[in-house]
């Protein structure tokens, strides 16, 4: 099931989930998600902006009964920043809380001190953070496959145990995969990342 | 690490392909979904649709392209040409661009591109500058221009650069209108410019004719992107070929597709 969060990359994960053969519902109403046993939850634009659709819609506190229910939350790009305690983008916005950490600006400068380019646009690959991915959604994805990322802002989770990987910015590490259980999330967009991101999202529908 | 993007841009007018390539599997070669695909399984890092339908009647057109390739294509796609309000890059977004370029409508109304970064992220708002050499008491300065290098603003196109970053813009598409069609490479000195002028990426367009032009646009032109449109049409050079000429040169691509 796909939560309408009123963003505009609703569509392109309903494609990109079409085409690995999802059975997709997109859901607009909080009853909805009684039923879901799998729910992506897309994002773009400003952190704030999606929380209060969320809440607007009722979805907000649908989704966190949603992932109480310990079936599998897939969060995308803002989607996963949403997942957080909350987010620091135009002044503090509170997110689900499902995961503990803060969203906060991407450095303004790589490792070496040198100023790099905000937002954080194109492919890159993902580095791994801990020792595996079995039994993750990104179990057998290849070290040399790149996904697509376009984002100003990055999740810094308490827990270094729910992060499943980084891609490494000028020496800086932001986190591009999260996982704690039944809760999941991936910076990147795997709906825009060709078949490395296809084959991401149907891990995700086969957990 | 990031890799350098390589960008083919398409230029459609009323649905067909302006500048067709000559690819031999294909079925119909002024389709624009047809070439996406193709640049796709090519290796693509991003694709550009620029729609430069005239007529009022034929713009509607490009909904259906981007919808059919969005259907297809699982990579970031922006269209520029003809966005001039916000339900103009709502509808886009909806048909399935990830970004939109915004052009003339950002030097007759600047607060449009706030509006929209407002509106839409920042992600989704590229401004596009189509800039120049002028004479300026004496001296080169780089001024934006309008209608394909046809009018001239008066902008100073480092600072309007520089204004569009403030205001919201996630991106810039920088194209030099005297090295356009030229194959003489990138104005690499406007390019470093305005790269080095703004905290946002800049995607370097205008003049490749070869692919150390590539390598040019982003080691001396500090591009994070490069988009070129006739050595890829005319088959000139494939995606493969640029990536494997950058690599070798030491830049970061992406090469698994």
């Amino acid at each position: 099931m796909l939560l309408d969060s009123g963003t505009s990359n609703l569509l392109s994960v309903q494609r990109a989930l079409d085409h690995v053969g999802a059975d997709v519902v997109i859901a607009d109403q909080p009853s909805m998600l009684d039923d879901a046993d799998r729910l992506i939850l897309p994002g773009v634009g400003a952190f704030g902006h999606c929380v209060a659709n969320l809440i607007e819609n009722g979805l907000f506190d649908a989704v966190l009964d949603y992932a109480r229910r310990e079936r599998p939350l897939l969060g995308i790009c803002v989607g996963m920043q949403m997942l957080f305690d909350g987010s620091e983008e135009f002044g503090w916005n509170d997110g689900l809380g499902l995961l503990p950490g803060r969203v906060q600006p991407i450095p303004m400068s790589g490792a070496d001190g040198g100023r790099h380019k905000i937002p954080h646009i194109g492919w890159a690959t993902l580095e791994r953070s801990g020792p595996d991915w079995a039994g993750t959604f990104l179990e057998g994805f290849g070290r040399d496959r790149a996904v697509y990322f376009v984002h100003s802002f990055s999740a810094r989770p308490e827990a270094v145990s729910d992060i499943l990987a980084f891609a490494d910015y000028d020496g800086i590490q932001l986190t591009a995969a999260v996982r704690r259980d039944n809760i999941m999330g991936t910076q990147f967009h795997p709906e825009k990342s060709g078949q490395a991101g296809l084959g991401i999202l149907s891990r995700f529908l086969a957990m | 690490m990031l890799s350098t993007r390589i960008i083919p841009c398409l230029d459609v007018d009323k649905g067909r392909v302006v500048k067709g390539v000559n690819f031999v599997d294909l079925v119909d070669a002024g389709d624009p979904v047809e070439q996406a695909r193709l640049y796709d399984a090519a290796g693509a890092d991003e694709l550009c649709f620029l729609d430069i339908t005239a007529s009022h009647e034929g713009r509607d057109t490009i909904f259906d392209v981007v919808r059919r390739t969005a259907e297809q294509c699982f990579m970031p796609v922006t269209v520029g040409g003809g966005v001039r309000n916000l339900d103009d890059i709502r509808n886009l977004l909806l048909a399935g661009a990830d970004k939109t370029a915004i052009n003339t409508a950002a030097v007759t109304n600047p607060d449009f591109v706030g509006a929209a970064a407002l509106k839409f992220g920042s992600q989704c708002i590229v401004v596009a500058i189509d800039a120049k050499r002028v004479d300026r008491d004496g001296k080169t300065a780089f001024e934006v221009f309008t209608h394909g290098g046809r009018r001239e603003t008066g902008i100073e196109a480092i600072g309007w650069a520089q204004r569009m970053a403030e205001l919201g813009a996630g991106e810039l598409l920088l194209t030099s209108m005297d090295r356009d069609g030229t194959k003489a490479g990138f104005d690499l000195e406007l390019t470093r410019a305005i790269a080095d002028a703004v905290p946002i990426p800049v995607i370097a367009s205008g003049g490749v004719g070869t692919l150390d032009h590539m390598v040019e646009g982003v080691r001396e032109g500090h591009a994070s992107a490069v988009l070129a449109a006739s050595i890829f049409h005319f088959g000139t050079y494939s995606i493969a070929e640029t990536k494997a000429h950058m690599r070798a040169a030491g830049l970061e691509v992406r090469l698994d597709i």
